[in-house]
């Protein structure tokens, strides 16, 4: 272990595949025990960034260390201290939850005596037991993503890769997901994860924003959600697009953005604007209920930080 | 009262089913009473509902609930066991082929392949839906510039990204310009933006006299559904329009609670076992009873002896997401 604590570090990390630089000169780092996030649009690089560290591509440039290995010089340390679940993470959909089980346990060379123990325990940890008998190509798909999840947990490693893994899944199955992945949080695992979910990076300790190949924020959810300029007020117009044009244009509004039925609106002074708005709204007839001032979400943040800098170029 | 036309179709298209008469529905699709059974596994059990011509139709509901099996239903690829549906008033069972000549779909898997360039994905899609010649060019410079692919023709579509991928997906599924979309969970693993985006395309087509069924577990996407059906374990739990899913199915006010450490007031939160539900969403807590705004002053009370700071708390409008988690929750328990 280094003197400061970091399992994963990069130095100028970089990608380039023949035309494009999928990750560009990638410099992060993160803490023994944290969940860090890795956001992004798509393309944005975080496949190729997590590949890298899982020491499965090389980089082109730069280096990084994972659990205090080059993952250039020593990949077979780093895989024995790693889980990595990738976006179409295998299982054998012939095989029974067990069977799979029985042979992540068989590739990762985990003991006759301890496997027994440890299968049991993540057959509890993912509320698989009941489901053991059951081939994998009959579970759910929110109950696959568990079984990925305990099969990338069975050579108990210290880091785990997590790339997009609640992608597909239902609302309810994903705060199952995220439940699970707090408890090895508490546990002291590192998780490094990449999710499009916003209300996932939410429960995340860091959060890093990428955008083309480069890291434009990393801090915790707080402090990113406070780079918003503007205060935000929401409501809730019977005509969405129409209210959201004629909004738009009025004095003291930074952006505007529409989140299921509902208007975000970012504001020079909330105070201030609110009745301006409504009392706009009202002469061309449109009704809008629950105004309110709120603070913004990663959601919100993610749009207006992402817009911002595709404007700059 | 709103589904009693639905109901008394249904009747009528079941006995001119008996009949063997050419069934003319109103509705775009219609589906009657649909089973479908895997040996003892029943994917899709009595399924009843209908989606208007030129809707967007939303289907939810959790993964393994059937909503797959019952597009692949729909599309002719599998028989159903029992009941029976049409598509643009074609049987899909003894119509399949005009079903599926008149219809798009992009399925989960966005079905383009990745060793062909963009151009040639859509030449593919375009030739095996018999469009030629010039016409094929014009749909084609179309679907190009819909997904925001100019210049980018002859790039190989693997080096595409999540977003462009789906965009051009959805270019080639429209290359025939079907009548109707089926789209399986079109936006799974896109970006916020590139989700906004997509939903822009669909409401352009939808304008232009579409009609629209798309599948999602983003529940925000869901509440631009004119209409929805819930599915749960095979059986359709709820539906209508979302506002009046809402009123239907919620038990109780929605109170939005902000504050620090959402991990630990949550504990402290379901500790007082006043509530219907207590979710997190993101970094923040709805809290769900009858009469909510009441217990405001306990609720803040708890939370300071907890240590915990509250930024703020507001009653707000349920959203779908509250209601289908919620629903789920009472369905899976009433189940058990």
């Amino acid at each position: 272990m280094n003197e400061n604590n970091f399992v994963i570090e990069t130095k100028d990390l970089t990608k380039q595949f023949k035309k494009v630089v999928a990750v560009d000169r990638l410099n992060l780092s993160v803490r023994k025990g944290e969940i860090f996030g890795l956001l992004g649009p798509d393309g944005a690089g975080k496949t190729t960034a997590i590949r890298m560290l899982c020491a499965i591509m090389d980089p082109t440039e730069g280096s990084a260390r994972v659990a205090g290995f080059d993952t250039k010089k020593e990949p077979e340390e780093i895989k024995k201290r790693i889980g990595y679940m990738a976006q179409q993470f295998s299982l054998y959909g012939d095989l029974t939850v067990l069977e799979n089980l029985t042979f992540f346990a068989d590739i990762f060379e985990v003991g006759r005596k301890e496997r027994q123990e440890r299968i049991d325990r993540l057959l509890e940890f993912a509320r698989l037991t009941r489901f053991k008998g059951r081939r994998a190509a009959h579970l759910s798909g929110g109950m696959q993503k568990k079984l990925a999840l305990a099969c990338t947990l069975i050579h108990q490693p210290e880091v785990i890769f997590l790339d997009e893994p609640t992608t597909g899944v239902d609302p309810v199955s994903r705060r199952e997901f995220w439940d699970i992945l707090t408890e090895l949080h508490i546990e002291g695992v590192t998780l490094f994860v990449s999710t499009p979910y916003m209300d996932e990076a939410e429960r995340c300790s860091r959060v890093s924003l990428m955008f083309d190949g480069n890291i434009i924020v990393c801090d915790t959810p707080e402090r990113i959600k406070g780079l918003v300029e503007g205060q935000l007020l929401e409501l809730r117009p019977d005509e969405l697009r129409e209210a959201a044009q004629l909004i738009a244009d009025l004095p003291g509004v930074l952006e505007v953005q529409t989140y299921g039925d509902l208007l975000h609106v970012f504001v020079d002074d909330a105070a201030r604007r609110a009745p301006e708005l409504q009392s706009v709204l009202a002469g061309a007839g449109i009704v809008a209920e629950g105004l309110r001032r709120t603070r913004p979400r990663m959601e919100e943040a993610f749009i207006s930080l992402i817009r911002k800098r595709s404007e700059e170029g | 009262m709103r589904f009693t036309p639905c109901v008394l179709r249904a009747r009528e298209t079941q006995n001119a089913g008996r009949k063997g008469v050419l069934i003319v529905s109103e509705y775009a699709v219609e589906v009657v009473d649909l089973t479908k059974r895997f040996g003892d596994f029943v994917a899709v059990d009595g399924v009843t509902f209908h989606i208007n011509r030129g809707e967007i139709f939303g289907f939810l509901g959790p993964n393994g609930a059937g909503k797959t099996t019952t597009i692949r239903i729909l599309l002719g690829l599998l028989r159903p066991t029992s009941g029976h549906a049409t598509v643009l008033g074609y049987d899909i069972v003894k119509q399949a082929e005009d079903v599926r000549k008149n219809i798009g779909y992009m399925s989960q898997r966005f079905s383009l392949y990745h060793d062909l360039t963009v151009g040639e994905n859509l030449d593919f899609y375009g030739r095996t839906y018999g469009v030629r010649g010039q016409r094929l060019r014009d749909r084609k410079r179309f679907a190009v510039q819909m997904a925001g692919l100019e210049g980018r023709e002859r790039e190989l579509t693997r080096n595409l990204s999540g977003g462009w991928k789906q965009r051009l997906a959805l270019g080639a599924a429209i290359l025939h310009e079907p009548k109707m979309l089926f789209l399986d969970e079109p936006t799974a693993g896109v970006d916020p933006i590139s989700r906004r985006a997509f939903w822009d395309l669909l409401y352009e087509l939808a304008e232009g006299g579409t009609t629209i069924f798309v599948t999602t577990h983003y529940m925000d996407e869901a509440e631009h559904c004119q209409n929805l059906a819930f599915i749960h374990s095979g059986r359709i739990i709820a539906e209508g329009a979302p506002e009046d899913i809402k009123l239907d199915r919620m038990r109780g006010q929605v109170l939005e609670i902000d504050c620090t450490q959402p991990d630990v007031a949550i504990g402290v939160l379901r500790g007082m076992g006043l509530f219907e539900e207590v979710a997190l969403y993101g970094a923040q807590i709805h809290a769900v009873a009858e009469g909510i705004a009441e217990y405001k002053p306990r609720i803040a009370q708890a939370l300071a002896e907890a240590g915990i700071e509250l930024h703020t708390m507001d009653v707000i409008a349920p959203s779908l997401e509250d209601v289908f988690i919620s629903s789920v929750r009472n369905h899976v328990n009433g189940e058990e």
